[in-house]
């Protein structure tokens, strides 16, 4: 079977996110860039999927020269083939990105046949949009699901697992299909040294875009202001045992 | 106030309060226990052998505060060859261990594997074993001393950033935080890769750079996990790709410092909250380090093929121009300590060597002499510096350094003004704190023509690695007819004012209540008596004095002069070095050269110099003309001739140089090198060198330079003086300074071997190294050729029962013994023992 699944470069999250002096972009100075965590775990899904029923996974993401560096993870960790649809890293919305990433599909279907899964992560780790995996889908005429806990291959569909409140969704969608994975549906690998110093030698396929702009533009970034915590000390020692007892009955801990 | 708790600051606080100090307040920007500095982070294992002296006493000490603490876990380890010259280092290594008390032992590749059996012991040659190499808990014994210091009285202050650092008449007087000003009369920086920027806010230099060490934690890897422990096997060093590999529990930690230097600036660090894991642990960059991959697959491609990459950075580490420590009381700022570009594994040591300092005025732990602050001249305190040097000599942290060995970059930093001369005759220049020195001058070649003797050739190539006979052709020639010596690295500081005299009374050892044109020649001591310094004082003038020093202790007696100068305003200091030149003048033909050329400063008719040593006596100095030119002339020698360091303006020196020359023609003047001035002249006369002989862990008695009388007046390290010379006295020194001559050169495969004077441990007959009462190791201080003597001498510190005459010993080079004989006992030269010739 063929997988594509699609990346994005993110700043690395984990740390204070400084917004650069004339608010239109992040302060990279001390930053490290990275694969958005739900796109990580498309990338392992995907690496999982051709492991267990054959065939080649493809990575693709839209995104500066730079962007190379995720493919190549995403090579170091099983992905085969990667494609770098280049722009000059500013800022692409949702709109523009998906009307190029399905462009881009379409020109490597039309060289490699259909896949017959195309991944996306839930949401990127920056913009957290919710939307390019949905948009790309509905461009190329296919089902798509978000959310996804659990992907499987049945004949000719993909069975795909969505938690709710109350519950899993279920859902059979008929190959060629669009899946949003969402993070906590595997573990990633890490790569290997091996690994990485064989992605090292994948083609990176680096096209142009098509470019035609979207409805979004963005105005500013703000850094929102934390939500200040309040510590409540119970107590110091054993003396402490009984409040802490309280608190734990008190949300439902114990009864 | 102590600022930084990493493992320096925390041990700091600690020592400072073993030694009494109660009103102590240390704090960090960051969180405890890891602030997030260098510390957090640092792989933490310590490999005790160092071919430096300071270095190695320091790792060692601190290992022993590690054992101490509880929190030294010894695995061993192993130093990897890829090649035969790193085979060759080896046994350098196995040399330097044996000077300072370090088991170790060489292992075929075999015997490697035995103890690494997932290494591939088909791509080495060999390893250098030492049984003694530990990992160390830095975070863990940094809070405990951070816990001692708190018992005894030291506050402690997280999370509080340092804004401002005050100062008032050129002292520190409080530090201003983010949660408040605290008043103070010490301030340490122990900030690690921070320093430069808190030190800057004092107005003071710190000279490191934050540069990037790049690490990789990979596995999980089964055979390190069944082995249950956080290290079982011994820390693989792969010297020849400089990289190591160390196992952490069940996974391994390839580190790396192969790759590009990256540096970053102090201002810009990312504070805690701007850190994905903390400020020192930066985005890895995995380009730089895929070489390094494949090297260390290549060693132990059994066990990493398919560990993953679970962790990289690019962790930050502190780097200093020349890879020392940067250490002691800034110069800019009275009361303001560094106690930076310090690594786990002497951690503790420095510490307690900083404690000391900032307590009796010196350490006492050992000569703090090549990391001291005050070392560093303007031009290497500039940032262009740090980054050129450091980014030369970042590979190197596993490099084969020659003893000898020149820098490459920054050169042609300061010159004199015979450079252009010295440059058309062939020099090889050599760096003396920046300044191009010729070492010796390719166009003596010649000389080899009259004196064959001088070309004997020292077969192995790392014996005569920046080296050439042409230095004992110089040497010949210049005590056969006459040489001239480029000395304008000397610095010069006038010290005037009525208060003059009184206040180098109290800085130097010896009397300098002498006639004005007389010199004196003086040890500085430390105020528990060791050398501090060494150097000459010319009295110009009833109220002016003119201190004369080496380059390489410039800075370092600069500071001190102007620590201990009253600021009262009966004493004005002024830094000459910039703008006098010097020409050592030296040799049987010296005196008729100066005769030629020289006049007297009041031109009477028919007026004449007298040169002789009725009329201008060794050890004294006159103002006159030579060719029109004023000069300064003083007639002393560290080469063993009659002759004369002539002083003057740096614009009038090419005029000078030339005159000289031109004179000297028809007495076959030959231009010398720093190879004959440093090493062979003063070699053969056994006159001591700073830093080398001379060390505050000796003192003069030890060194053959006291006096018969003690001054009356109180000078610093007097007491301390008077102690030495009295247990001298009653029972005799626990050491004292000979000069050795090796007796055969010839190594076990018949080549003849020079050592190049590197620590190299003197060994009784039977190979032990030998210790003195005072738990000092004897070991070669300098080495070289004598070609007036036609042997090869050493000079070494030894116990009573080895320091007589005619004893044999052995000196370890390369790992193999020679034999050695003691030639001298004490300061008297061995070439012309009663100065005959200086003094003729």
């Amino acid at each position: 079977m063929r997988v594509l699944v699609c990346v994005k470069r993110v700043p690395a999250p984990g740390a204070k996110i400084n917004v650069t002096a004339d608010g239109l972009a992040v302060d990279t100075a001390f930053l490290g860039f990275a694969t958005s965590p739900h796109e990580e775990c498309a990338v392992e899904a995907a690496v999982q999927l051709v492991e267990q029923h054959g065939g080649t996974a493809t990575v693709l993401t839209l995104g500066p020269a730079e962007a190379e560096e995720q493919v190549r993870y995403a090579a170091s960790v099983g992905v085969h083939d990667a494609v770098l649809v280049r722009t000059d890293g500013s800022d692409w919305d949702p709109q523009r990105t998906a009307r190029a990433i399905a462009a881009a599909v379409a020109d490597l279907e039309a060289q490699g046949g259909p896949f017959d899964v195309i991944l996306f992560g839930n949401e990127s780790a920056d913009s957290g949009g919710f939307q390019v995996g949905i948009r790309v889908a509905r461009a190329l005429g296919r089902p798509v699901v978000n959310g996804a806990k659990r992907i499987e291959i049945g004949d000719g569909s993909v069975r795909v697992e969505r938690p709710t409140d109350d519950g899993v969704d279920v859902y059979a969608l008929a190959m060629p299909a669009v899946v949003g994975v969402k993070e906590g549906i595997n573990l990633p690998r890490y790569p290997t040294m091996k690994g990485r110093l064989a992605s090292k030698k994948v083609t990176v396929t680096v096209v142009d875009p098509v470019d035609q702009p979207g409805g979004q533009r963005l105005v500013s970034l703000h850094t929102p202001v934390e939500a200040a915590s309040a510590t409540r000390i119970l107590g110091e020692g054993p003396g402490a045992a009984p409040a802490v007892v309280d608190l734990l009955i008190e949300i439902g801990v114990l009864q | 106030m102590i600022i930084g708790a990493g493992i320096v600051g925390n041990c700091l606080a600690g020592h400072l309060t073993r030694l009494g100090w109660t009103d102590l307040v240390l704090l960090d920007k960051g969180p405890l226990p890891n602030p997030g500095g260098s510390t957090g982070h640092a792989s933490n294992f310590i490999f005790p052998t160092d071919h430096n002296k300071e270095m190695a006493l320091l790792t060692l000490e601190s290992q022993r505060q590690y054992v101490d603490h509880g929190m030294n876990n010894t695995c061993g380890g192993i130093e990897v060859a890829r090649t035969e010259e790193r085979m060759e280092e080896f046994n350098r290594r196995m040399t330097s261990a044996k000077a300072w008390g370090i088991e170790a032992s060489l292992l075929s590749p075999a015997e490697v594997k035995e103890l690494v059996p997932f290494l591939d012991d088909s791509v080495i040659l060999g390893g250098y074993y030492t049984p003694s190499v530990s990992v160390v808990d830095s975070l863990q014994t940094g809070t405990l001393m951070r816990e001692e210091a708190v018992a005894g009285g030291c506050r402690v202050f997280a999370n509080t950033e340092v804004l401002d650092i005050e100062t008032e008449g050129g002292a520190v007087s409080a530090v201003v935080t983010d949660r408040g000003r605290i008043e103070c009369q010490h301030v340490a920086i122990a900030c690690g890769v921070w320093s430069p920027r808190i030190a800057a806010m004092a107005g003071a230099t710190i000279p490191l750079t934050p540069a990037v060490h790049q690490m990789a934690d990979v596995g999980p890897i089964d055979i390190l996990q069944q082995s249950g422990k956080e290290v079982a096997y011994p820390i693989v060093r792969d010297m020849d790709t400089f990289c190591y590999e160390r196992q952490s529990s069940g996974s391994m930690e390839v580190g790396s410092y192969a790759h590009r230097p990256i540096f970053h600036h102090p201002d810009e660090i990312p504070s805690n909250e701007e850190s994905a894991l903390s400020p020192t642990e930066l985005p890895f960059t995995a380009d730089d380090f895929d070489p390094q991959m494949e090297q260390a697959l290549e060693l132990m491609g059994e066990i990493l093929d398919t560990a993953e990459i679970r962790y990289a950075i690019n962790g930050l580490l502190s780097l200093t121009p020349d890879a020392m420590p940067v250490l002691g009381e800034c110069v800019e700022v009275r009361n303001l300590w560094s106690a930076a570009a310090v690594w786990i594994k002497e951690g503790p040591g420095i510490a307690q060597l900083v404690a000391e300092w900032m307590t009796h005025g010196y350490p006492h732990l050992c000569d703090p002499h090549t990391s001291d602050i005050s070392r560093f001249y303007p031009h290497e305190r500039t940032e262009h510096h740090i980054r050129a040097r450091c980014a030369e000599h970042f590979n190197k942290t596993y490099g084969i350094v020659h003893p000898r060995e020149q820098w490459a970059s920054e050169r042609g930093m300061r010159r004199s003004p015979f450079y252009a001369r010295e440059e058309a005759l062939g020099a090889v220049f050599f760096d003396a704190r920046g300044w191009e020195r010729p070492q010796w001058y390719t166009s003596n070649e010649a000389l080899f023509a009259d004196y064959p003797q001088a070309n004997t050739e020292r077969p192995h190539e790392w014996d005569a690695r920046w080296w050439s006979p042409i230095i004992n052709a110089e040497h010949l020639a210049m005590r056969d007819r006459v040489g001239m010596v480029d000395l304008t690295a000397f610095n010069e500081f006038d010290i005037e004012g009525p208060g003059a005299m009184s206040a180098l009374q109290y800085i130097v050892v010896n009397n300098v209540d002498v006639p004005v044109g007389r010199s004196i020649y003086t040890p500085l001591l430390t105020p528990h008596g060791g050398f501090r310094g060494d150097l000459t004082i010319l009295r110009l003038a009833p109220d002016h004095y003119r201190v004369i020093t080496g380059a390489f202790d410039g800075g370092r007696d600069q500071y001190w002069f102007r620590k201990y100068l009253p600021t009262d305003g009966s004493v004005t200091f002024t830094d000459r070095s910039q703008s006098l030149c010097t020409i050592g003048l030296w040799g049987p033909k010296a005196a008729a050269v100066l005769a030629k050329i020289a006049s007297p400063t009041a031109l009477h008719t028919g007026a004449t110099v007298d040169v002789s040593q009725a009329a201008f006596p060794y050890g004294t100095c006159q103002d006159l003309l030579i060719d029109g030119i004023p000069c300064t002339l003083f007639r002393i020698s560290y080469v063993g001739e009659n002759g004369w360091e002539i002083y003057t303006r740096m614009e009038h020196g090419l005029r000078l140089w030339d005159t000289i020359a031109a004179a000297g023609q028809e007495f076959g003047i030959v231009p010398v090198g720093m190879g004959v001035y440093a090493v062979t002249g003063r070699i053969e006369k056994g006159y001591r060198l700073m830093g080398a002989e001379l060390e505050s862990e000796y003192d003069p008695v030890e060194a053959g330079l006291a006096r018969p009388k003690v001054k009356s007046a109180d000078f610093l390290g007097k007491q301390a003086y008077l102690a030495a010379r009295a247990a001298a006295e009653a029972e005799g020194p626990a050491a004292t300074l000979c000069t050795l001559r090796i007796t055969d050169h010839a190594s076990a495969s018949g080549i003849l071997r020079y050592p190049t004077g590197g620590n190299e441990p003197i060994c009784t007959v039977d190979g032990q190294r030998i210790v003195d009462a005072k738990g000092r190791v004897s070991r070669v201080t300098t080495a070289g050729a004598a070609p007036s003597l036609g042997c090869y001498l050493l000079m070494a510190y030894l116990p009573p029962q080895y320091a007589v005459e005619g004893t044999e010993l052995r000196v370890m080079y390369m790992n193999e013994l020679y034999p050695v004989e003691v030639a001298r006992v004490g300061s008297q030269p061995l070439f012309d023992p009663d100065d005959t010739r200086m003094k003729s």
